[in-house]
């Protein structure tokens, strides 16, 4: 790379040098098969809703280079930036989030999102990647002469947090939330006997879902009754096995236009149909990748507030895709989550920027502490 | 949260340095130490992440193999649920009564229209029933899919086949066809424009209509329920009547061979019938049915022991009962004995009979003969009985006429079938076989002796008294006359009549009852100005009675046939001869 110097200290330069490339190159990687499979998957989506065909195309074009650069953007921050942005951010999500609950439109049955500027937005999205940041530096040790009830105030935000999320009602945002606390929780050092516990209370959360959302009811009986699968699995399967190892050809998926949410939470679906096991799989290994890359840097990180909020930032993508795959491919209940930089869907796709954005600059190789 | 409580979730923070002494744990050393259990615990994440990341792959693996292995899904657009055919519905003969056409059903695409203003001139020109601007606003519309006419023929699908228009296509579907057009729409009823039954028996057996499966045979007779028809429509013509109900039902068992209801309509249009067509007046509507009703008050007086044949009653003046006067049609001003008060309809005689037999037993019977509830045949449309909440002994003396209680005709059929076949009541069906209500296992209700009584009450009646004119050669027949003042916003109305005649044919071993049914008949010359039941309706049931007899190969009855020689006896038997009037 001989445009720019290792000496180069301008803040190209440095980021440069310094940024994860690896990951990086895996993440554009993600947003060009993602771009692809929204070609693929959505004219059909929009012409059944009555829309140009290459409207979902379109939107995803342009929103697509905002994401990306508001990634690269985030990720030249400093740690004192990183943390006072998702402080930032969670403060405002946080706000929109009481607005939804109390004045959002309902749409499918739940008031997830809030209209800014003529863009629909879903708050909670944005609110996951901060919140973890946030719970970092709360649970991350400190000077004693520095303590804070750092781990109390943390429990309070948490619960304040999945209160509204149960009332717009977001179950299973509300279960990625608690997974990704827990896990930072797990990481900070919490004991085994705590962590038993609230894998209990988790199942037991669960259950009382099950009895007080009738959504989730259906939705678990469905998964339960291997007769009663809902027509988009079913479509989905189809779709894997028409695929196959090399798929039908771009452009040549039939199946992919019965799929009703083929551009956001079925996207793998249509992968599968058109590019099959190959792609399929590439794809697998490039949310892999990143993840257990992320947490191989992670290891040999010396600074326990980058780790803590790292580790979360990683969980939640990691977890978001695998909840995703699994349920497209009929493995989980399904549930409504987007596939991390490759769904359709503005809200999920610029707040996995940032919180990518946010994992590049925690990871970037620092020179001293920086703090 | 305090420190102990802190340290109790943390075990590797806060250190306690010294017995009895807490220095503050240096940050060095405590990052240290935090660092080594979180790389271990990283671990953990780590390995658990790639087990996930594996089952995924695994997965999508599985699915790929067998996917190869043959098992893609090919035909993927022929899985849409196949519009079945509707089963057929037929009579008791097997004649198809409804079945099911495949006929094509014209949408368009509007998007993928080239000129809409061409399209719809073609269409105006192949199905001119369209207009043109309305056809014209479908198509410019920004929909991928509107209907523009459901089930073409042949030739309009062809034509509209022949001039290639892209963005035009045709749905398979299929259609209900009644090919008999008007002759029973009330008993089949209807389906609508997506083929599911929401009248009549297409309604009642819609689950096994919309299965496809074997066709529902019906108890109904075409030719007999054709002849009925034409019968009472002649009538109706004949005396500028509102409406008519005409029924045949089998004597032995309750099955319903003819069902017609005036005016009606074609059930392949029933968009076009209005409210008076769709009414069905044979089940759904109940009326006061006036001295057809005297069948029953006589049989109950009868089997009671209330009264004997041989019974008197005070017909000299028109009876006041309360405020209401009862007075009679036929006045004889004089006694008369139990038959003559059946044979000359006498009102004040059946008032002092149900007097006799009392409100308790009356209600009984009525409602053993099911009177008083909804009828229990195969239409979703029967209509409740109207009879009185608290039965006073002036409802039990106009009840005994006919008067205070209402019930539809198919009531008043099954009721005297009752009365005539020797006794027993069969729940009154128009399905054959298993798809019919109940058991059918009769229930008696009369003593065999009763109904012997009635039958010759009912002979003599056609013999002798107002039933004159249903007397068709040949086939003996038996039956009751009923000429109804139809109650008005205040009393009863002189003008406005409901005339019937329902008799049972061959009278010494009933096989058929027949009942006609004329709402406010007007009468001409013919009947000398009479609308009765006697002028109006008894004719109607002797050409059907002749009609059907030969039809369903009934010998003609001798006049020795057993139990014909016992009535003669019994009108000689009164020692004197019945004025004829």
């Amino acid at each position: 790379m001989p445009a720019l110097s290792r000496t180069d200290n301008s803040i190209v330069g440095r980021w440069w040098w310094t940024v994860d490339k690896w990951t990086l190159l895996a993440l554009f990687l993600l947003a060009v098969t993602g771009m692809m499979m929204t070609m693929a998957a959505s004219p059909p989506v929009a012409y059944r809703l009555g829309l140009d065909p290459q409207h979902f195309v379109v939107r995803h074009a342009m929103l697509l280079p905002f994401a990306l650069i508001a990634m690269i953007a985030i990720s030249t921050m400093s740690l004192k930036a990183v943390r006072r942005l998702a402080l930032a951010i969670f403060v405002i999500s946080l706000g929109l989030m009481v607005l939804t609950v109390t004045t959002g439109e309902t749409v499918k049955g739940a008031s997830r999102w809030i209209y800014i500027f003529g863009f629909s937005i879903q708050p909670s999205e944005f609110l996951k990647p901060a919140f973890a940041v946030v719970t970092a530096w709360l649970l991350a040790p400190r000077p004693a002469n520095q303590e804070i009830p750092g781990a109390a105030i943390c429990t309070l935000i948490f619960t304040l947090i999945v209160g509204l999320l149960l009332a717009q009602p977001d179950v299973g945002q509300a279960g990625v939330v608690t997974a990704v606390w827990l896990s930072q929780w797990f990481l900070a050092g919490l004991s085994i006997a705590w962590i038993g516990g609230s894998a209990v209370m988790g199942g037991l959360s669960l259950m009382a879902a099950y009895f007080v959302f009738p959504h989730v009811a259906l939705r678990i009986d469905r998964f339960m009754d291997p007769n009663a699968n809902s027509y988009q699995i079913e479509r989905a399967m189809q779709a894997f096995l028409a695929g196959g190892y090399t798929g039908e050809g771009p452009g040549e998926g039939i199946i992919k236009a019965s799929i009703p949410d083929a551009h956001s939470d079925f996207i793998l679906a249509v992968a599968g149909e058109e590019y099959g096991l190959i792609m399929t799989l590439a794809i697998v290994a490039i949310f892999a990748f990143i993840v257990l890359r992320g947490f191989a840097r992670l290891f040999k990180e010396h600074n326990a507030f980058v780790t803590l909020a790292g580790f979360g930032l990683l969980v939640q993508f990691g977890l978001q895709a695998a909840i995703n795959m699994g349920s497209t491919l009929n493995l989980i209940p399904t549930k409504g989550m987007t596939l991390p930089f490759m769904s359709y869907g503005g809200s999920s796709l610029l707040a996995m920027s940032i919180g990518m954005g946010m994992l590049l600059a925690l990871t970037r190789r620092r020179v001293g502490e920086e703090e | 949260m305090n420190g102990r409580a802190y340290r109790d979730l943390f075990p590797g923070r806060g250190l306690r340095r010294g017995r009895g002494t807490y220095m503050p744990p240096r940050m060095d050393d405590d990052m240290r130490r935090f660092m080594e259990m979180g790389r271990a615990r990283i671990l953990v994440a780590g390995i658990f992440m790639a087990l996930i990341f594996t089952v995924v792959g695994g997965r999508l693996t599985q699915l790929a193999v067998r996917g190869e292995s043959g098992d893609r899904p090919i035909a993927i657009a022929a899985e849409r649920d196949e519009p079945r055919p509707r089963a057929n519905i037929v009579d008791r003969n097997g004649e198809i009564l409804a079945t099911d056409l495949e006929t094509a059903s014209l949408y368009a695409n509007p998007r993928r229209l080239l000129d809409a203003e061409k399209a719809a001139r073609a269409l105006v020109e192949v199905l001119p029933d369209l207009e043109y601007k309305a056809t014209l606003k479908k198509l410019k519309s920004d929909r991928g899919f509107v209907w523009l006419r459901r089930h073409l023929t042949p030739r309009q699908q062809w034509a509209l086949l022949e001039r290639g228009i892209p963005g035009l296509d045709f749905i398979d579907e299929y259609t209900r066809v009644y090919p008999q057009g008007p002759l029973m729409p009330h008993l089949l009823g209807y389906v609508d424009s997506d083929n599911r039954g929401i009248a009549g028996l297409e309604k009642r057996f819609e689950a096994h209509l919309a299965k496809g499966d074997g066709p529902l045979r019906l108890t109904i007779d075409m030719r007999v329920q054709h002849l009925m028809r034409e019968e009472l429509g002649a009538a109706m013509r004949e005396f500028r009547a509102k409406a008519a109900a005409g029924i045949v039902m089998d004597a032995r068992n309750g099955e319903i061979l003819a069902l017609v209801s005036l005016p009606d309509f074609d059930p392949n249009h029933p968009g076009k019938a209005g409210d008076g067509e769709r009414f069905n007046r044979a089940t759904l509507g109940v009326y006061e049915l006036g001295s057809t009703f005297k069948v029953f008050t006589a049989a109950i007086a009868l089997d009671t022991g209330a009264a004997g044949m041989k019974k008197r009653y005070d017909a000299t003046k028109p009876l006041q009962v309360s405020r209401f006067m009862i007075r009679d049609y036929h006045a004889k001003k004089r006694w008369l004995t139990l038959p003559e008060v059946f044979v000359y309809s006498s009102n004040i005689g059946a008032a002092l009979m149900a007097q006799d037999i009392g409100a308790k037993r009356q209600r009984d019977y009525l409602d053993k003969l099911g009177m008083l509830d909804p009828l229990g045949v195969e239409l979703p449309e029967t209509g409740k009985p109207i009879s009185p909440s608290t039965w006073r002994p002036v409802n039990t003396m106009t009840i005994g006429f006919g008067h205070g209680i209402a019930v539809s005709p198919l009531h008043l059929v099954s009721g005297v079938t009752a009365a005539v076949n020797g006794g027993v009541l069969h729940r009154p069906t128009i399905v054959a076989g298993e798809h019919r209500d109940g058991d059918g296992t009769p229930r008696r209700v009369f003593k065999e002796r009763t109904s012997k009584e009635i039958r010759k009450l009912m002979r003599l009646t056609v013999e002798n008294g107002t039933g004159r004119n249903a007397d068709a050669a040949g086939y003996a027949v038996g039956g009751k006359t009923g000429t109804a003042e139809k109650p008005a916003a205040k009393g009863y109305e002189g003008k406005r009549l409901l005339s019937s005649f329902i008799g049972a044919f061959p009278i010494n071993e009933p096989r058929y009852v027949v009942l006609a049914l004329l709402d406010e008949p007007k009468g001409n010359k013919k009947t000398l100005g009479y609308a009765t039941g006697g002028w109006v309706a008894a004719p109607v049931v002797r050409r059907v009675v002749e009609r059907m007899g030969p039809m369903l190969g009934m010998p003609p009855v001798e006049e020795d046939a057993p139990g014909m020689r016992e009535l003669e006896l019994y009108v000689a038997a009164e020692g004197r001869k019945l004025a004829s009037y």
